[in-house]
């Protein structure tokens, strides 16, 4: 134990797989990365490979670990964290995805949810997942894939086809793959494929009968914090120790340890979870109940989650879809170059809305357009929708929870991003705080790897490591805010009804 | 009188060989073109690649232009993006010494201006100081990147500069002379020249190309950033020293 000085994380991100290295301080020692392509088979439709996404951790993991000059024997464990929801489906002989993973922004399942919706409602199945029908998780995809393919059904029903979210296929991978590869995941991916009974963590057989989902194809549902196996490639022996949903992992990274404790993470999407104690907590105001973390035999801790689809992605949608920018941190500069919107303002509603609104069927807009709009003013109109987005969803918190958030700990790439940041605590009216590190996805997955192997003794004492690196406080007049908040929910509410019945192509 | 570089003259040819060609260019190609020995082709051609003046095909291995010589006429790095790519390593900076961590970038001959700060990890209450402009004489951020700005001698030979402490270095000339030690020792320093009780050690950033675009800075009292003497510490500027590398290697991971 003396000579070992790291814990590696891997974060399997929606646009990127990250691996980085923590110190016992909880410091990043080094940090490599590759992203992987987005593939936009039709509209509304969002695919990854996960043979590209294995192959970018076989990279990325070598790469970190060269650049801090360390090698295997000095690596205490891995932690990896992923995005959530996203699934995919392999042959378990061969270890090939037979499809393309379909993305937790992929919205093929509307019609399949709709149904589901029609035959007993939104919330049907709420109070068994904690989660409300709708495409963004996993259980209506299996449905979908099983349902396009008579033979695949089959194979599935025999466990020759193997289901996973992105832990489950990276820890089979790093375990052996058709060599006797692991096939696992853990409460806080599980709790979002609506298969899991939440006050159980377990498979629930009415929910695998209304998804249509064989036991046979599904992992064993683990905790988030124990050795799961040692890696059999790309660090041979070293042990994988944690796996937890990406925005689990930075509630944990963000050592928000006490029921009340929230953070929210800016990435592609922005997600505030709130912990809420050893209770699941039905929300009454479209945040979801979901998993927060469960540390091996323990009992669960549960959070109310606000999920908000497109933040970082319409940065990403400006840069790489319209071409006005070159990289994304360019936003703020072309945002600098006016003082206000000009009266526009874009709602992102690519893959329908989330959190709180929850309308699949919405679409995004820019409206308020004149002929005085320039492109500095849909760079501060895009910036101020995640800052508005990240208001609904703040309002739904303190609505269900009966308090008002004091203030807001924020982390992610976005972070960087001073006017965002100032913005939010304009439009939040409470301290926005950034942490030290601002991969607080990838050091609660260290965290938690590091608390099973016994590199950090205990919870409570990863709380020392936390420090404030940046904080914005409210500057924005009280009568602008509230008719700037005014103006965004009336162009919310025109993306609504958007999407007729049966649309599934351009035109149609 | 030196001669010319023949081996500066072939990588031109190379270049403006590939500016003239409607497609991606083989490495034989080219040698046959230049009349060159296919070695000599060869190394000239992994050069220009390693500084990014041209670039390899994926799929056919054959080369063209590189996007890093089309940029050559671009402004210098967003200074959004600096913060950006800096972040991760100026948290650690700030984590590993205790110290408050900035980068300034010079946005007028003598003014900088401060694109990222990083509090002292110490959770006392500290007010961002993104977007204020310092007097570039007066501190370490500033010294660290006049050492390498070719104005500077212009700049400063007869200037007088204004007094914040009685330690401010007042004259261009004796700013001058600190300058040439900053470029002998790589690190530039301040010792309460701006404001009582503060002390800075910076180190100048250097983008892919090797040109100077900003500066990092630790910040904290004199107390802990300089020895019992008054002397800023070296071993706290190699860190600096480390944390500038490390956004340089950032900088250096090209754009897709």
């Amino acid at each position: 134990m003396a000579n070992q000085s790291y814990v590696v994380a891997i974060d399997q991100g929606t646009t990127s797989t990250r691996c980085i290295l923590f110190d016992h301080a909880g410091r990043l020692a080094s940090v490599a990365q590759r992203e992987h392509r987005q593939i936009f088979p039709r509209p509304g439709w969002v695919e990854h490979d996960a043979a590209e996404i294995w192959r970018n951790v076989e990279r990325v993991v070598p790469q970190a670990i060269n650049q801090a000059r360390a090698d295997s024997s000095q690596i205490a464990a891995i932690g990896i964290a992923n995005q959530r929801e996203t699934s995919v489906l392999w042959e378990r002989r061969t270890g090939r995805p037979v499809a393309n993973a379909i993305t937790w922004q992929d919205t093929r399942t509307a019609s399949l949810v709709d149904q589901l919706s029609a035959e007993g409602g939104t919330d049907r199945f709420r109070d068994r997942c904690g989660l409300p029908l709708m495409t963004y998780f996993s259980g209506p995809r299996i449905r979908w894939m099983l349902a396009r393919d008579p033979v695949l059904r089959e194979q599935a029903e025999r466990g020759e086809v193997l289901f996973g979210t992105m832990e489950t296929w990276l820890i089979w991978n790093l375990t052996g793959g058709p060599e006797g590869g692991l096939h696992v995941t853990d409460v806080t991916n599980a709790s979002r494929t609506m298969l899991m009974d939440i006050h159980t963590l377990t498979w629930d057989d009415d929910l695998l009968d209304a998804f249509q989902v064989p036991r046979a194809m599904l992992p064993e549902i683990r905790s988030n914090v124990e050795v799961f196996a040692p890696t059999t490639t790309v660090l041979p022996g070293v042990p994988i120790a944690a796996a937890l949903g990406d925005q689990q992992a930075a509630l944990f990274g963000q050592t928000c340890f006490s029921p009340g404790e929230a953070k929210c993470t800016y990435g592609t999407g922005a997600f505030l979870l709130l912990n809420t104690g050893p209770d699941p907590v039905r929300s009454s105001h479209g945040l979801l109940s979901t998993v927060g973390y469960k540390v091996g035999g323990d009992d669960p801790v549960y959070a109310l989650e606000g999920s908000i689809a497109v933040t970082g992605s319409l940065v990403q949608w400006l840069r790489d879809r319209l071409g006005l920018i070159s990289s994304a941190p360019e936003i703020e500069t072309l945002a600098l170059e006016v003082e206000d919107n000009g009266g526009c303002y874009i709602v992102p509603a690519f893959s329908g809305l989330f959190a709180p609104r929850w309308h699949s069927e919405a679409r995004g807009l820019i409206i308020g357009l004149t002929s005085y709009i320039t492109k500095g003013h849909l760079a501060r109109a895009i910036l101020e929708a995640t800052a508005w987005q990240t208001r609904e969803v703040v309002d739904a918190m303190n609505a269900d929870s009966g308090l008002a958030l004091t203030g807001l700990k924020v982390d992610g790439g976005m972070t960087s991003d001073n006017l965002l940041m100032q913005t939010i605590a304009d439009v939040l009216n409470v301290p926005v705080e950034r942490p030290m590190v601002s991969e607080t996805v990838s050091l609660g997955a260290a965290y938690a790897a590091g608390l099973a192997v016994g590199f950090w003794p205990e919870l409570k004492g990863l709380r020392r490591h936390w420090h404030r690196a940046a904080r914005w406080l409210p500057e924005m007049d009280p009568g602008r805010r509230e008719r700037e908040y005014a103006n965004w929910q009336r162009a919310v509410e025109r993306t609504y009804d958007w999407l007729q019945h049966d649309d599934d192509g351009p035109g149609t | 009188m030196p001669g010319t570089v023949q081996s500066i003259e072939r990588a031109a040819a190379v270049l403006r060989l590939l500016a003239r060609s409607p497609r991606p260019l083989g490495v034989v190609e080219i040698a046959n073109a230049l009349s060159l020995p296919k070695g000599t082709a060869h190394g000239i051609i992994r050069t220009l690649h390693g500084v990014g003046f041209i670039a390899q095909d994926n799929r056919t291995g054959r080369y063209r232009l590189g996007k890093d010589l089309l940029r050559l006429h671009d402004p210098p790095i967003d200074h959004n993006e600096l913060r950006a790519r800096a972040l991760n390593w100026t948290d650690t900076l700030a984590s590993r010494t205790g110290e408050a961590v900035r980068i300034g970038v010079l946005t007028a001959p003598l003014e900088i201006t401060i694109v990222h700060h990083v509090f002292r990890p110490d959770d006392s209450v500290q007010v961002m100081d993104v977007g204020r402009v310092l007097p570039a004489h007066a501190c370490a951020l500033g010294k660290a990147v006049l050492a390498y700005h070719p104005d500077s001698s212009t700049v400063l030979r007869d200037a007088s500069l204004e007094a914040f402490t009685a330690r401010t270095v007042t004259t261009g000339r004796s700013l001058l002379g600190q300058l040439s030690t900053v470029r002998e020792r790589g690190w530039a320093s301040d010792v309460e020249e701006l404001n009582g009780g503060e002390a800075s050690i910076a180190v100048p950033i250097r983008d892919q190309g090797g040109a100077v675009v900003a500066s990092v800075a630790v910040t904290g009292s004199p107390k802990t950033v300089c020895d019992g003497g008054r002397n800023p510490r070296p071993r706290l500027a190699a860190r600096v020293a480390e944390t500038s590398r490390a956004i340089t290697g950032e900088l250096a991971i090209r754009r897709e």
